[in-house]
């Protein structure tokens, strides 16, 4: 890890610890969620140059099942999440597969229009709870010992389960197969003539994100203890990628701070309506014009090193 | 023989009432498709633009007292414009850029005219009553009685659709159109003004949007997010289709609607997520779509 990194890191884990004693410990945990399925997002537009534009189909199965394990077959917390995370995979591998059959725009409306077939199938399918959702999910007792009621309690699981996740897309990244995905990124034409299946490449890393994406859905579901229609739907999709390009494409910090920007200005103007639409929609426009780099990208160039 | 029609007069009249849909969706398409050849720009922003042509019609009638036939030429007209604008000040500064930042830049545009929309007139929806000329009996279509107005909507969206494929590709416009398409920089060399036909294209395929906005104002309510629910299914039309192909689109429009309709009568639950597996099955059979070039 360079020292650039290590010093982000550093300071990230430094924030996570010593946030719950300035700020409301839901909050952050809103944060540190939304952070994870940015980071699994930007896995694939910033290092395999996938837009995909339907992740909210995975954050959202992740969290209706991880839900549905919670509550109706009394799992404990962990088993939950992980519930939450093999469907968002199972369905990650299928959606995937037919996905990466096309490129570019088209492999982001294909993906926007499978995730909008599972929200389809949310609102009607009876243990989705429809319009309700799936609310009241128990918290429960980690590894059936520790009791999770306490907000502050459940932070630190849901930060150890964080950052586990983000040292493992780290990881991922940093690896000779995240190589491959890079080389595939800036010209997958050569990466198939120097011998790799690129396509084989590319689905992994779309479910290493799916998979992912439905840890932090499920995470979040235990979290707020309800799972909506809200989770599986297009918007949730944009938030991902607005997060990520605010905070940096292909960066490793820029979608964390991306949601810490974005959860906190929806928390602030929450009051104000259907304004955070038109905000999210003006921040997506004066970064798409002006600011492509991102918040972390910006300061990558301003100080020459990667974070 | 009258047992017979008795089985297949709903799948008949489900089918014609599902070719109401799909006018919507070959119309979207079209516009999408045009878009999209031209400027190389998936327009995300095409749904809410189709909302706002519904929005400005019931503003050109609440405010100005002009009624549907007034707003059928003046909303896509004012939408058009404001299509220009955005092109002009926006779009055109991303050319040279990787072709995703078109969509993400049109995904906010498509945002903040929703979220303004929503400010304004809440999420329920705007009544705007079907025009005093189509207030006659319904058209007696054999198996059938179809309300004038669906019928109007059908026999329009035909038209536009044949109109508009006539303008490119018979047309002298419509072959600098087709040439710009295929080389810009050289068509630019024989002195055609391609930025600006870019700019028109984009106008006009937004006017196409905002038409068909007021075209569905009287059938379906006028609320902000009309219009993002029928983009998405029109992506998966336009995928089926295949993007390189404008009939393409055109016909995998009307043959998707008209599936709905069939679907509605044996599993109506089926009838919202039937055209995302059929471009599942597209996918894996023919992944450039029906009618698409690799």
């Amino acid at each position: 890890m360079p020292q650039s990194q290590r010093i982000g890191l550093t300071v990230m884990v430094a924030l996570i610890a010593i946030g719950p004693f300035l700020f409301f410990p839901v909050f952050l945990m809103k944060v540190l969620c939304f952070a994870l399925y940015a980071s699994a997002f930007n896995l694939l537009l910033g290092y395999v140059g996938l837009l995909s534009f339907g992740h909210a189909a995975y954050f959202g199965m992740g969290s209706y099942l991880s839900a549905h394990a919670a509550k109706m077959w009394g799992f404990s917390p962990e088993l939950a999440i992980i519930t939450g995370g093999l469907t968002a995979m199972i369905l990650g591998a299928v959606f995937g597969f037919l996905a990466i059959r096309r490129q570019g725009i088209y492999f982001a409306m294909i993906t926007l229009a499978l995730a909008q077939m599972v929200y389809f199938f949310c609102v009607q399918a009876p243990f989705t709870g429809g319009e309700d959702g799936i609310q009241a999910v128990p918290r429960g007792h980690l590894f059936g010992v520790l009791d999770l009621r306490s907000d502050f309690t459940l932070y630190w699981v849901v930060a150890a389960i964080v950052l586990a996740c983000f040292l493992f897309l780290y990881r991922i990244v940093h690896s000779p197969f995240g190589q491959v995905l890079k080389a595939i990124r800036d010209n997958e034409p050569r990466a198939t003539s120097l011998g790799y299946r690129t396509d084989s490449y590319k689905l992994i890393a779309f479910v290493l994100s799916t998979t992912i994406s439905g840890i932090a859905g499920g995470t979040k579901a235990i979290v707020f203890q309800i799972a909506t229609l809200t989770d599986v739907n297009w918007p949730m999709s944009g938030e991902a990628v607005l997060m990520t390009l605010l905070g940096g494409i292909g960066t490793m910090f820029g979608p964390a701070m991306g949601a810490l920007v974005i959860v906190t200005m929806q928390n602030e103007l929450a009051e104000f309506g259907a304004w955070v639409m038109v905000i999210q929609g003006v921040i997506f426009v004066a970064c798409v014009l002006a600011f492509r780099r991102g918040i972390i990208g910006e300061a990558q160039v301003w100080l020459r090193r990667p974070l | 023989m009258t047992e017979f029609w008795y089985d297949l007069e709903p799948f008949l009249q489900q089918g014609t009432l599902g070719l109401v849909n799909g006018a919507f969706y070959a119309l979207l398409a079209l516009g999408l498709a045009v878009i999209f050849g031209m400027l190389n720009v998936i327009n995300f922003a095409h749904g809410a633009q189709f909302m706002l042509g519904a929005v400005v019609a019931w503003m050109l009638l609440t405010y100005a007292g002009i009624g549907y036939w007034g707003a059928l030429i003046l909303s896509p007209l004012i939408v058009g414009l404001l299509g220009v604008a955005i092109e002009r000040t926006m779009i055109a500064r991303l050319y040279k850029l990787d072709h995703l930042y078109g969509l993400l830049l049109t995904f906010g545009l498509a945002l903040i005219i929703e979220g303004v929309v929503r400010n304004q007139y809440g999420v329920s929806g705007l009544p705007y009553g079907v025009p005093q000329a189509f207030r006659m009996p319904p058209v007696d279509l054999g198996y059938m009685l179809m309300p004038a107005y669906r019928f109007w909507i059908v026999v329009v969206s035909i038209t536009v659709c044949l109109a508009t494929w006539y303008a490119i590709e018979k047309t002298k416009i419509g072959s600098y159109l087709r040439a710009a398409v295929e080389r810009p920089q050289l068509v630019q060399a024989f002195g055609v003004n391609v930025p600006l036909m870019m700019t028109a294209t984009y106008g006009a395929g937004v006017a196409l949007a905002a038409f068909a906005g007021v075209l569905a104002a009287p059938i379906y309510s006028v609320h902000p997010a009309m219009g993002a629910n029928f983009i998405i299914i029109v992506f998966a039309v336009v995928v089926i289709g295949g993007m390189g192909s404008i009939m393409g689109s055109v016909v995998a429009g009307y043959m998707l609607g008209m599936v709905e309709g069939f679907v509605r009568v044996w599993w109506p639950e089926a009838s919202a997520t039937v055209v995302f597996v059929i471009m599942a099955i597209v996918l894996l059979l023919r992944p450039a779509g029906l009618f698409g070039r690799k």
